[in-house]
């Protein structure tokens, strides 16, 4: 058998078909969406980690700057020049960034490769400069070269977003507790709403999948596999849910700088529930 | 006058081709495959269509209809914009034989290279496993080989790596032997060299075209990069297998 | 190895097995396991045959779930099922072979459903006593043919996809090779063989609602004939109860037996279960005969559903439960008709589904009349007798596979010397398949094939008439003939209609053997029900029907009910 491709003729149908796919459905709306949230939320970050100012008020912390480097480590950090975000964001950003979702997504809308099933980027058509890391045509090389040799380290990363999700369910904790006593402001709601969509979206990892029972052939073996079974199909239920923890907890993040940000400016004000 | 629906037929062969216009008449819950044997009954006999069972079991009738990879037999035409005409094309991956009609031989190539099931005990009476250890494996096993994975896989269709990349339906096929329970072959150095299972990139569109639902990407492509890291990408688990602290595969070479 | 000449190529096998459905490749495997060069030649890709198509499950007397089961208890049931007209020793031999199949499959591969113990699960189907159906949800029929196919082509079996056979050729009397054409090119083709496996199928092609693929178009029993093999009770045919009805497009698609295993009822527009004024002991799951037979009379005296079926409900079951062991017919309902079968009943009639007729074989080879021709599955005949029940064909597809596949390399191994092709036999045939291009006036083999569909599904179907089958007979001969006329445009290359009018002369032997056998067996019996014999007759229990080739006329007769032995009788006794 040949492995040439069948030559595809010119084609008496519209124009505008053929020459990328033949698909008349709206297949470019779902790569566009990602590329304009994604995109945006990356400007947005990258902004927010440069100020290196209003990100606390009163016992709120804005997720980008926790820890809260400066006031646990002074001896450490207290005479750090920039913003104590940028030491603190790569390691949420190399957890999404080998997420096994996003991978899907931004692979998709920012690599084409390909931007939609059965879009086409081949010959003439325009291809993302991205697409070059994975190579392309013969010399594709997928993730098995430098650098997205490097996703195979995802689990890596989760270790370290895991360690995240108590640092910040212990800012989520302190939210509630002022100098007044416990009360519940508005922005408390904000961070443990955000703590709560981190830790399914953390949790709901297919890394952790697999070291949680994925790996296992023999579930009903001996006790140990059996107890690891159960939280493996548990955990397979999250997982199921994977991206819309992705996007509801990447959206909620930001929101929660957001609101820590205006109502530190003063912009917003903080209103006390009880 | 009943309702009509114009399809524009990809006919052709190695030599080259073009579309060809059919108008048929549509009825309710009418499938393509069945405007394709309307086609052939009363229209054009010679239409070089491959189908079996028409009820979506055998996956014999792929083709891609408006652009998208699919069963001919379960699209129904009542899902189609029929106000204007539908294109109906050969799977693009694999080399046309006649119009609708793909030369396939190189996924049964694939599928001899990987080496079978092989239990370590021939006993079979003496087997005893359960179904929350199957369960897993029999999503796998519900693969009915329409080869719409590896059409719409751009590894293997737009970047000529069949020689390096067995394509999803392997992946399936192997994560079926890794995950069984009484099967002792260790095909993990077959899955990261031979099956080429780095050059996935997980864009899911094996997922999202298969018509059998397998989560072919979130339940056996990942899982077994995760099983292709623990034996070549994790000194941990290198380190705490050495120890003995992790237990060593129980698995032999092919 | 191969040869070629200008017109055809040679292939040279010392057992050539005709049809990679579960019977074909299990006796494929079993010939190479004995050390022969085996070919098998399939019309589709592999692993496409219509045993992809059993949803049910696979019978066997293992007896995992319900422990008084037994071989014995199996031959009893598939006795009484085929209303005694059983070749007794092939319901013998299943019986007693079909739980050490069933372990074989597993050991290359299958997965069946498990007990709570971790053993093969077995549910309850029509006409079986115990729970003995080993099933994979509602797609056995896939986990069977995938591992076999994995297991053979580790095998050395040398497959030759899209390729059908139109005519067996004979040395003498005895078998000498096959001959055909490759479907993507047109191009003709020549086996030398020592034995020939017939594993080709059933008629169902012939009738218009049917749950059986294009495939079922009776090749394996007219290339026998033609050659002067013998065929016995071809007009059993059996309608499955439960077929879908509507829309148009999938009218004839199965709704698995499953469906009424797991506790699926049946009931008319009136929400009576009408199975409990037929047979009150069983209800659904009574055998299949007398289901259909019972949904056509709903349906007839106007107590059917809206699009001419009755409703079959499981959704009492629950969504999950129903999801969970009946994928399958969950998506197919939803996807196909709009209908959630967790929610609401579906609607079902009786479909075309499978031949207890076909060659007449014998119990323990396998091997027809013709010297060195064998057939299994449902090709051949007298395993089911009149009547077949649920998961028994699988069942037969593995343990007479393996025994044809035996047979045929035992007869193989006595062969010294290669049988020599008659040149001038495949002169004929290549003059044959190839008159459809020589006419241009002809009519198109889809018009012959529609007529013929019609004709069979209301003159032979589920409920018949001596007048009718008079008709049928005459129709048929008039279908003959334009079936001989009809021509075909285009090139040899991936052409269906020269296909189908190739196909359609097997149809219409198969079909006249049906209507003729119909029409002599003056009683209603099994998957046989004269509306004017519509009792059990004394004399027609203890004969088959026999069919042969005669110069160009179609003989019809009678042949004796091989005798059971008096400790199989006993078994009857016993249970009284």
């Amino acid at each position: 058998m040949s492995d040439s491709l069948q030559a595809m003729k010119s084609t008496p149908l519209k124009s505008t078909q053929g020459w990328i796919t033949f698909r008349t459905d709206a297949w470019w709306v779902e790569p566009l969406l990602t590329l304009i949230i994604l995109g945006s939320f990356g400007m947005y970050a990258t902004w927010a980690a440069l100020q290196g100012v209003n990100y606390q008020w009163g016992p709120y912390l804005s997720p980008f700057y926790s820890p809260n480097l400066v006031e646990w480590f002074p001896q450490w950090f207290g005479s750090w020049p920039f913003s104590p975000a940028v030491l603190i964001l790569p390691f949420p950003l190399v957890f999404r960034a080998t997420c096994y979702y996003y991978r899907k997504a931004y692979y998709r809308s920012f690599f084409t490769s390909p931007p939609a099933c059965a879009v086409d980027i081949t010959g003439q058509a325009p291809k993302s400069p991205l697409a070059l890391l994975l190579g392309q045509g013969k010399g594709y090389t997928g993730e098995t070269a430098f650098p997205l040799i490097l996703q195979n380290a995802h689990r890596y990363a989760f270790y370290f977003a895991a360690l995240f999700i108590f640092i910040l369910g212990y800012d989520a904790i302190k939210a509630y507790v002022w100098t007044d006593g416990f009360h519940v402001g508005v922005g408390s709601l904000v961070l443990t709403i955000n703590v709560a969509l981190l830790g399914l979206y953390t949790f709901s990892c297919h890394s952790w999948r697999h070291l949680l029972g994925g790996c296992i052939d023999c579930f009903s073996c001996d006790k140990m596999t059996q107890v690891r079974h159960k939280a493996w199909e548990r955990q397979s239920l999250l997982n199921e849910k994977h991206m819309q923890f992705a996007w509801a907890s990447l959206l909620w993040v930001a929101f929660s700088d957001i609101y820590v940000r205006l109502v530190s400016s003063g912009v917003w004000t903080d209103y006390r529930l009880f | 006058m009943s309702k009509q629906a114009v399809f524009n037929v990809y006919r052709g062969s190695q030599e080259g081709g073009d579309f060809q216009e059919f108008t048929v008449p549509v009825e309710e819950g009418m499938v393509v495959l069945d405007a394709m044997h309307y086609v052939q009954g009363f229209l054009c006999p010679d239409l070089a269509v491959r189908w079996n069972c028409k009820a979506a079991k055998c996956g014999s009738c792929s083709a891609e209809i408006n652009g998208k990879p699919g069963l001919m037999c379960k699209t129904r035409i009542d899902d189609l914009p029929i106000e204007s005409p539908v294109s109906v094309q050969p799977i693009k991956s694999f080399p046309i034989i006649k119009d609708l009609v793909t030369d396939v031989s190189w996924n049964f190539e694939m599928n001899k290279k990987i080496t079978p099931f092989t239990p370590d005990n021939e006993d079979v009476s003496s087997w005893r496993y359960y179904q929350e250890d199957v369960d897993r494996v029999q999503e796998f096993r519900k693969c009915i080989e329409c080869f719409l994975c590896q059409d719409v896989c751009h590894v293997i269709r737009n970047h000529e790596q069949k020689p390096k990349f067995v394509g999803p339906r392997f992946m399936v096929r192997l994560a079926s032997l890794e995950m069984h329970p009484m099967d002792r072959v260790d095909r993990l150095p077959f899955i990261k060299e031979e099956a080429g299972i780095g050059l996935c990139n997980i864009t899911k569109c094996c997922t999202e075209v298969c018509p059998e639902d397998i989560h072919i990407t979130d339940n056996a492509i990942i899982p077994l990069k995760e099983r292709v890291v623990d034996e070549y990408y994790d000194p941990v688990v290198g380190l705490l297998r050495g120890i003995g602290i992790l237990p060593k595969r129980n698995k032999k070479k092919p | 190895m191969t040869s070629y000449n200008t017109k055809y190529e040679t292939h040279t096998h010392d057992v050539v097995v005709v049809g990679a459905g579960g019977a074909g490749l299990r006796a494929a495997i079993e010939a190479s396991s004995q050390g022969l060069s085996v070919a098998l030649v399939c019309k589709s890709l592999l692993g496409k045959a219509h045993t992809v198509m059993a949803e049910g499950g696979v019978a066997a007397a293992m007896a995992n779930v319900d422990s008084a089961d037994g071989w014995q208890t199996h031959f009893k049931d598939t006795m009484k099922g085929g209303k005694f007209l059983n070749n007794w020793r092939m319901a013998q031999l299943h019986a007693q072979e079909a739980p050490d199949r069933i372990r074989e499959l597993e050991r290359w591969g299958a997965v069946f459903d498990r007990t709570p113990d971790g053993r093969i699960l077995q549910r309850p189907f029509g006409g079986h006593t115990y729970r003995r159906l080993c099933h994979v949800g509602d797609r056995t029929g896939l986990e069977l043919i995938r591992t076999l196919q994995d297991k053979g082509v580790h095998s050395g079996i040398d497959v030759f996809m899209e390729c059908t056979l139109t005519h067996l050729l004979k040395d003498g009397d005895r078998i000498s090779g096959a001959f055909g054409y490759w479907r993507e090119s047109g191009r003709f083709v020549i086996f030398n063989t020592k034995a020939v496996i017939l594993a080709t199928g059933g008629i169902g092609k012939a009738f218009k609602v049917t749950s059986n693929s294009w495939e079922y178009t009776a090749d394996g029993h007219a290339m026998a004939y033609n050659i002067g093999a013998e065929m016995i009770d071809m007009e059993f045919i059996q309608f499955h109860p439960t077929g879908m009805v509507w829309p148009p497009g999938v009218k004839g698609i199965l709704v698995t037996e499953a469906v009424r295993g797991e506790g699926g009822r049946l009931t008319n527009n009136k929400g009576e279960r009408f199975m409990q004024n037929v047979d009150p002991e069983r209800m659904e799951l009574s055998t299949r005969d007398i289901v259909a037979k019972a949904i056509n009379r709903e349906v007839k005296e106007g107590r059917g559903s809206p699009h001419g079926g009755v409703f079959l409900d499981i959704s009492y079951r629950g969504a999950d439960y129903i999801k969970k062991k009946l994928p399958s017919m969950y998506h197919q309902f939803m996807e196909l008709a709009d209908v959630d079968i967790t929610k609401g009943p579906m609607e079902v009639g009786p479909t075309t589904h499978y031949t207890m007729g076909g060659l007449r074989v014998d119990p323990e080879s396998q091997q027809t009349n013709i010297p060195g021709l064998f057939a299994a599955g449902e090709v051949s005949a007298g395993m089911h007798g009149g009547n077949r029940l649920g998961g028994n064909s699988l069942s037969d597809l593995l343990v007479f596979g393996r025994r044809a596949g035996l047979g045929a390399a035992e007869f193989a191994k006595a062969t010294q010397q290669f049988p020599s092709i008659n040149d001038a036999d495949v002169e004929k045939a290549i003059v044959e398949v190839s008159e459809p291009f020589e006419r241009d006036k002809g009519e198109s083999p889809y018009a012959v094939h529609r007529d013929l569909q019609d004709l069979m599904q209301n003159k032979v179907g589920i409920i018949r008439k001596e007048a009718e089958l008079h008709e049928a007979v005459t129709e048929l001969q008039a279908l003959k003939e334009r079936a001989r006329v009809c021509s075909v445009e285009g090139s040899r290359q991936f052409n269906p209609g020269w296909h189908l009018a190739l196909d359609l002369r097997s149809m219409l032997i198969a079909s006249e053997a049906a209507a003729r056998c119909a029409l002599q067996r003056k009683e209603s019996r099994g998957g046989h029900t004269r509306e004017d014999f519509p009792e059990y007759d004394a004399h027609w229990s203890t004969v088959n029907s026999t069919i042969r080739k005669d110069g160009d006329a179609m003989a019809v007769s009678t042949s004796p009910l091989p005798e059971m032995p008096s400790e199989l009788k006993q078994l009857f006794e016993e249970a009284k």
